[in-house]
């Protein structure tokens, strides 16, 4: 093989290997230098390197419930999104081909629209005069209207809407590689369909639910647009507080040491929940 | 009453009629195995059997209970798939435990069955492996004991083979046959491999286009076959149309033997490769060896004839003194052929 064939994969990779450089490895670089600079509320940014600001995200707990809000809402928001995408993603595989395609467009239909635009269809709905509130007053069921906006539980609504297609993408991938004879097998032998379900069939989409929770879970956990305009400034999430570091109060270091400290604890939660599963349930992924 | 029976049992999939109005009877610890070419219905005509193709008409029996609206969960048959359908994420022993789990027999009997039938299929040393750690030839082995651990009624078994290599096949028949007698129990194999068919069944059910074409012991079906379909299917055969008087078939410008009764008007005349003899005196037909094939235990001749080309084939003696080109005298007996109205040939 003569040198210039070598060589030619490397210059056809070349762009887009500039290109991830360029985008994404560069700016992680920058980020992960600028939380290390000192800032004071005075001086503004200064010299030298320090990790200070890393010490105030450790000791200060007014972080620490931010963070602990953060990754509660996003686990909780991975656990509903499983629970609503694994049997949505079944009986979708299970539909006639042609309820199929239609169903997987109103699956799907919701990516198509911008974040923003679900999020605020989604406060109208939630308001205190919001159309879920009215409905409910109207039949007599509440007579104060229920807090959601501004809220936990109305974020993670909102959150479950936006992210629910993704779980449903990722165990519909995977529940296209399942044997139907394995369901066939279990039933001849006696099994009835919700030990089926139990027994055959969820243990095989393991792989699917996996990767469907580790892109939920991140997705969730650096959400901005989402909790920004249903939880607002009172229910401060990470990325939302990040924002306000660097726009509001103008201590870029500190935002970028809040983004760096988000980047590792999102992987390294990823890495030990696939280290986890991949043992777990080491056949299926074979 | 027979054991297990179909009666008229068929199914429509919109205009196709993947089997139309089968009947059969299988009696108990009987192996029959339907045998027919790719598409003619075996598949269908077993998932009615098991319950996961509803029928369009007609009933199953088995042990007397019609058994047609039955759930597949309860009708207790055991059924080997065609692609093993193994729990990828159960061991071998918790494979074959599921059926007993089921049924709700206590840890102790289900772990002693569970060893008893994988020593039954010479498994006992595998227990603890997944299935994506064993070779074909013991999935197979797996998905046939879990079959059998449930003690059921019927085993069903749909092209159990099929992804074997030539070689492992053959063992495998031999022991599933071995087994089956052990156990004593009524089984059903789909094939499309007539030798297969052969070796295992004690009657085989040739099908073709969705219908049953004849039911017979292997034996009497290459012997007796009921048609051209039947004859040509199950091994090699030359086939003669012809017109018959009732004792002799005029075909082309020759009377041909035959012995018994036969049917008069159009007929097929049937008579096998290896019932004919090379001879030189007061030959049926003549012919020139047009290829001369060695099949090991035997040689394959064609032979151009006024009626088209023939084969015939001679046990291997040693080497044919008749090559390609010679010009053979052929004959044979009348018993030795067979005739078949042309109507039921297709
Ligand atoms: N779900 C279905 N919908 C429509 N037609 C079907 C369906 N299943 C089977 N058929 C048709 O019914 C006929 C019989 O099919 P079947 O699977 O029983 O054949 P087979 O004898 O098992 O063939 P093979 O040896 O290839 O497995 C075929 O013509 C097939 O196309
Ligand atoms: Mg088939």
């Amino acid at each position: 093989m003569t040198p210039s064939r070598n060589t030619l994969p490397f210059w056809l990779s070349a762009p887009s290997l500039l290109l991830t450089m360029a985008f994404v490895a560069l700016p992680l670089v920058m980020t992960l230098s600028l939380s290390l600079y000192p800032y004071d509320l005075t001086t503004g940014i200064g010299d030298g390197m320090t990790l200070t600001n890393y010490r105030d995200i450790v000791i200060d707990e007014y972080f620490h419930a931010i963070f602990a809000r953060t990754f509660g809402m996003a686990m909780l928001v991975t656990v509903i999104c499983i629970l609503i995408g694994l049997p949505e993603a079944y009986v979708l595989s299970r539909l006639s081909s042609r309820w199929r395609s239609v169903s997987l467009v109103i699956v799907l239909g919701p990516l198509l629209i911008s974040v923003v635009v679900r999020t605020l269809g989604w406060a109208v709905l939630l308001g205190n005069e919001g159309i879920l509130n009215n409905a409910l007053r109207a039949i007599g069921i509440i007579d104060e209207p229920i807090r959601l906006m501004f809220t936990f539980t109305g974020t993670v609504v909102a959150l479950v809407h936006v992210l629910v297609p993704f779980m449903v993408l990722a165990i519909w991938a995977s529940l296209q590689k399942l044997d139907p004879a394995t369901e066939h097998a279990a039933e001849s032998l006696g099994a009835n369909q919700i030990t089926i379900l139990r027994r055959i069939v969820f243990p095989q989409v393991i792989p699917g639910v996996l990767s469907g929770s580790l892109i939920v879970f991140a997705l969730s956990a650096s959400a901005f647009a989402t909790p920004a305009i249903i939880g607002g400034r009172r229910l401060k999430v990470v990325p939302t507080t990040i924002y306000d570091e660097f726009l509001g109060s103008l201590n870029w270091p500190l935002g970028a040491a809040l983004a760096v400290t988000l980047l590792v604890i999102v992987l390294t939660c990823s890495l030990a929940m696939n280290r986890f599963v991949e043992w777990r349930y080491r056949q299926v992924f074979q | 009453m027979s054991f297990l029976e179909l009666r008229g049992l068929g199914k429509r999939y919109g205009d196709i009629e993947a089997v139309s109005s089968c009947d059969l009877t299988v009696e108990k610890g009987e192996f029959v195995c339907l045998l027919g070419p790719s598409g003619c219905g075996k598949t269908t005509t077993l998932q009615m059997i098991a319950g996961f193709v509803p029928p369009t008409s007609g009933q199953v029996f088995l042990d007397g209970r019609d058994i047609t609206a039955l759930k597949p969960s309860r009708r207790g048959l055991g059924i080997v798939f065609q692609s093993y359908a193994l729990f990828p994420h159960m061991t071998v022993a918790e494979n074959v435990a599921f059926g007993l789990e089921m049924r709700r027999i206590g840890r102790g009997e289900r772990e002693q069955r569970v060893t008893e039938t994988l020593a039954l299929v010479h498994l006992d040393a595998m227990t603890d492996r997944y299935p994506g750690e064993l070779s074909g030839g013991q999935r197979q082995r797996v998905a046939l004991a879990r079959a059998l651990v449930i003690q059921p009624q019927v085993l069903l078994l749909d092209e159990p083979m099929g992804a074997l290599d030539a070689k492992l096949r053959e063992d495998m028949q031999i022991e599933l046959r071995a087994l089956q007698r052990r156990v004593a129990i009524t089984t059903i194999m789909v094939t499309h491999d007539q030798a297969e068919a052969m070796t295992l069944s004690d009657r085989i059910v040739l099908m073709n286009r969705g219908q049953v074409e004849q039911v017979a012991r292997p034996y009497d079906m290459y012997e007796r076959p009921n048609g051209q379909f039947a004859s040509t299917f199950l091994g090699k055969a030359n086939v003669f149309s012809g017109r018959s008087n009732g004792k002799s078939v005029l075909a082309g410008d020759r009377w041909f033997p035959v012995e018994g009764n036969i049917p008069e008007g159009d007929v097929d005349y049937i008579i096998r490769p290896e019932k004919i003899e090379i001879v030189d005196t007061a030959p049926l037909l003549h012919g020139k060896v047009s290829a001369r094939v060695f099949l090991g235990n035997h040689w394959l001749f064609q032979v151009d004839t006024p009626l088209g080309p023939m084969h015939l084939t001679q046990p291997n003696t040693g080497m044919p003194a008749t090559g390609e080109g010679d010009v053979i005298g052929m004959s044979w007996v009348g018993a030795h052929a067979r005739v078949v109205a042309s109507g039921t040939s297709r």
